[in-house]
């Protein structure tokens, strides 16, 4: 909720924010915003406040406000950050600086061109394949929760882009897959509903697959859902060798 | 560019529209299907349901239980056809998205497990710990990946549907990337854009949630049912507005006021009993009352000054203290990520304030049990929609499946009558695309527009509506509210748009969006206005009682030059004779 004069404690913060309009402009620039605030505010208040009251030409994108749709990710001081999860209080009274996620091209201000990631995900073939087909009349597919666990964590990507951002490998090559859809890929891999490892791997293994990420680990640092996509990265490196020493120990089988 | 042609076209990409999509896929793949969004799907507001999705799955339960709820729940302002088609597609429904992938939460046998909820009689809710709406959105995303025949319009923005011959033949829209009005040609259109809580200052909904497809739908000459019926959910942070979920209640959370008293034992909600009674939380009693209720309680506990006084408004307190760290953990972490977040709070340790928040509109396009308008070749499912199954109020976790239901049944309806309509009109599209980039051109350009902007006219609108509008209501706040938004809309005619730039201009977006609620302002405020009783959520101080007499209907709300026209339609009525509404004692 947009701060109102009422409530506000006085202070102003400043914020330094990234402005481009490509179509207009031929350079970037960055743009000081002198703001009041309130102790709670967090960073998209901020952004909101400049919008409805100082400069409604500045063009960001969000919805949720509360960390789950995933859309309001940003540079914040140089790191990748959900803004409606970032308090203004974190900085102050330093400047914040504020910047559209590293990695993406800048459709404008603070707005990225994500299409990459949109076109490559499905080719993880993010979804379920049963390994026991069944008709819905039968049920549901039993899990314990045990084998649910093995792969919730994986399943709680937002697609908040904030680990592309930080991944230096998708930095220097954007047509590795990246953390976010490798870590789909073994969500499902390891889902016990689920027969379409094999068919996955053709791409999970390609050269802009697993075997490009060289385990920094960044993106399981700045990851704010806590769905740790080295670690699934790492897991499926393992799954998949695997797989491949049993087929040139058994072969046929 | 070429107008694009599909046979059915989905506008919004949120549950109700991906789970029409992958029906149409499935089903009809030979079929052309367009989702246009204008956000990317997985930002929907599906994406923010937390609690679950109810749907008769065990032994112990029935679906003449569920439907029955359902309706008491609606004080018998629900269609019951309507409501007995959701609880008996609802199963099927739930385990098909079980079959693609969505992780429910589990029974220690490996079945899905159910949690009680608000208004239920017994255990139904499907959940997925407390991201039930993000697990359910994410698997009908990642699912609908699988189909080349599903064709996404990813950040597009409609402005109007084009209608010609007494049916649609698409929409007019601004891709944003480049700021071009475009037209996307179908046979059939399903309006899929969820609720408009956002027309109110302080709510749950997101920032998309501006009643666009409701606005489409009634300027195409459609009437807006029940929109008097705006449901208040009773726990949500201050400040914020952000929803900690009915599922803390189902899980055994209570609400105590500033003496920790657990207050709605005090109206007529029944007796509570004590935290280690192993009946405890005992079913459509006390905390598991439904919304409408408790929302209505909390005004009452703040009238005789027992809430508490805090900097964000008075609030009560939610108590999960006695379900233990593991419970609150397993069960419904992120009502702990956020309070600790969001108000410093660990449930674990301490209440977390909560109170009344806008949270969802039980009224809406008014469509049958087909999800058919009466515009042929227009259907609309979820929260834009109004079928009804919510009547005057709405039972947690029953609307995830009303998407998942009706979003499917649109999607057959669609399908069928895409089948046997000629094509569209390719020269009525460009008609309305031209007219619409005029429009936009215009508004664009420097000087136009007068001294008022989106967020000053966006601002007066929730306040009129807030005050007017609110849980409880009479005839002269009501009239307030409707020459307050009669009065807004004259003002809109002179709103300055500073940002004249074509790309991602989300001035421009929210000025459109701001039309759109002015519209469904102006529609709640006279429903409201005309309804001259109490129901469910809505409450008239000065017409506090039911009267089935001459209210057992639907308000329905046409737009027209100058006040909408308010008429009505009787409810349906199947086999459940309207009764009195009881918790805590049947």
């Amino acid at each position: 909720m947009a701060p109102t004069d009422s409530d506000l404690s006085g202070r102003p913060v400043v914020m330094d924010v990234f402005r481009f309009l490509p179509d207009e402009e031929t350079e970037p620039r960055f743009q000081r915003y002198e703001i009041p605030y309130r102790d709670d505010d967090v960073v998209l208040d901020a952004l909101n406040h400049i919008k409805a009251e100082v400069d409604a030409t500045l063009s960001f994108r969000w919805a949720c406000r509360m960390g789950v749709c995933g859309s309001c990710g940003m540079m914040v001081n140089g790191e990748p950050r959900l803004t409606c999860e970032t308090f203004v209080n974190e900085f102050h009274p330093e400047p914040i600086r504020i910047e559209p996620l590293a990695h993406f091209p800048v459709a404008r201000d603070l707005v990225i061109n994500m299409e990459n990631f949109m076109d490559t995900l499905p080719t993880v073939k993010p979804w379920l394949m049963p390994a026991d087909p069944k008709p819905i009349e039968e049920g549901e597919f039993l899990q314990s929760p045990g084998e649910l666990a093995t792969y919730k964590r994986f399943s709680m990507c937002i697609n908040c882009m904030l680990c592309y951002s930080a991944c230096p490998v998708y930095g220097l090559d954007e047509t590795f897959i990246g953390p976010a859809a490798l870590a789909l890929a073994q969500r499902y891999n390891l889902d016990s509903r689920d027969g379409g490892k094999a068919e996955r791997a053709n791409v999970v293994t390609s050269h802009e697959g697993i075997w490009e990420c060289t385990y920094v680990g960044d993106c399981t640092r700045v990851c704010p859902k806590e769905v740790d996509p080295a670690g699934a990265i790492q897991m499926a490196k393992l799954s998949y060798a695997t797989d491949w020493v049993k087929s040139m120990l058994l072969p046929g089988g | 560019m070429d107008v694009p042609v599909h046979d059915v076209l989905i506008v919004g990409g949120g549950g109700a529209g991906l789970r029409a999509a992958i029906a149409i896929a499935e089903d009809y793949p030979e079929i052309s299907v367009g989702v246009i969004s204008k956000v990317y799907p997985m930002r929907s507001h599906t994406v923010a349901a937390e609690g679950g999705a109810a749907a008769v799955i065990k032994d112990n339960d029935s679906l003449d239980d569920h439907a029955y709820d359902t309706i008491s729940g609606s004080d018998w302002l629900a269609d019951q056809d309507a409501v007995e088609v959701l609880v008996s597609e609802a199963p099927a429904e739930m385990i098909q998205l079980e079959h693609w992938g969505c992780p429910w939460s589990r029974e220690p046998d490996g079945e899905v497990a159910v949690r009680p909820f608000g208004g239920m009689q017994t255990e139904r809710t499907w959940y997925a710990a407390d991201k039930t709406g993000f697990h359910m959105l994410h698997s009908l995303f990642q699912t609908s990946l699988k189909f080349d025949s599903i064709v996404r319009y990813d950040e597009w923005f409609v402005t109007s549907l084009v209608l010609e011959d007494g049916r649609p033949h698409g929409v007019t829209a601004i891709e944003l990337k480049s700021g071009e009005v475009h037209a996307i040609g179908a046979r059939a259109v399903i309006l899929c854009t969820g609720g408009a809580g956002r027309v109110y200052p302080f709510t749950t909904n997101s920032n998309i949630k501006t009643g666009d497809g409701m606005a489409l739908a009634y300027r195409a000459g459609v009437p807006l049912k029940d929109m008097e019926f705006v449901q208040y959910h009773p726990t949500g942070l201050p400040g914020t507005g952000i929803l900690i979920t009915e599922a803390a209640r189902g899980e055994g959370g209570v609400l105590v006021n500033r003496d920790g008293y657990r207050y709605l034992q005090d109206y007529d909600l029944g007796e509570p009993l004590e935290l280690d009674d192993p009946n405890h939380p005992q079913k459509r009693t006390m905390e598991l009352g439904p919304r409408d209720r408790l929302s209505q309680a909390f005004i009452h506990e703040r009238e005789k000054e027992r809430t508490i006084e805090g900097p964000h408004g008075d609030y009560v307190n939610l108590d999960l203290t006695h379900l233990g760290e593991r419970t609150i953990t397993r069960k419904i972490p992120m009502v702990r990520e956020l309070a600790v977040r969001y108000v410093g709070i660990d449930p674990v340790t301490e209440p977390i304030p909560v109170r009344t928040v806008v949270h969802y509109m039980m009224g809406g396009i008014d469509t049958d049990v087909e999800a058919r308008t009466l515009q042929p070749g227009l259907f609309a499912a979820g929260e834009c929609a109004c079928v009804s199954v919510n009547g005057a109020n709405r039972l947690g976790s029953n609307s995830l499946t009303e998407l998942l239901v009706y979003g499917a049944r649109a999607a057959r309806s669609a399908a069928r009558f895409a089948g046997e309509t000629p094509d569209v009109s390719l020269a009525a599209l460009r008609t309305g695309q031209e007219a619409q980039r005029q429009r936009i051109t215009e508004w664009l350009s420097p000087g136009a527009g007068g001294g008022e902007t989106v967020a000053g006219l966006r601002s007066s609108l929730g306040d009129a509506l807030e005050e007017g509008a609110g849980i409880f209501r009479d005839e002269s706040s009501l009239q307030q509210a409707c020459d307050t938004i009669r009065n807004l809309k004259q003002r809109f005619e002179n709103v300055k748009l500073t940002d004249t730039s074509r790309t991602f201009n989300y001035e421009l977006t929210a000025a459109l969006e701001l039309e759109c609620m002015l519209d469904v302002g102006e529609a709640i405020a006279h429903s409201a206005l005309a309804r001259t009783e109490s129901r469910g959520s809505h409450q008239r101080t000065d017409h506090p009682e039911r009267d089935d007499e001459r209210f057992l209907n639907h308000s329905l709300a046409y737009q027209t030059d100058g006040d909408p026209r308010i008429d009505y339609r009787d409810v349906v009525i199947t086999r459940w004779p309207p009764g009195k509404r009881t918790y805590g004692t049947d």
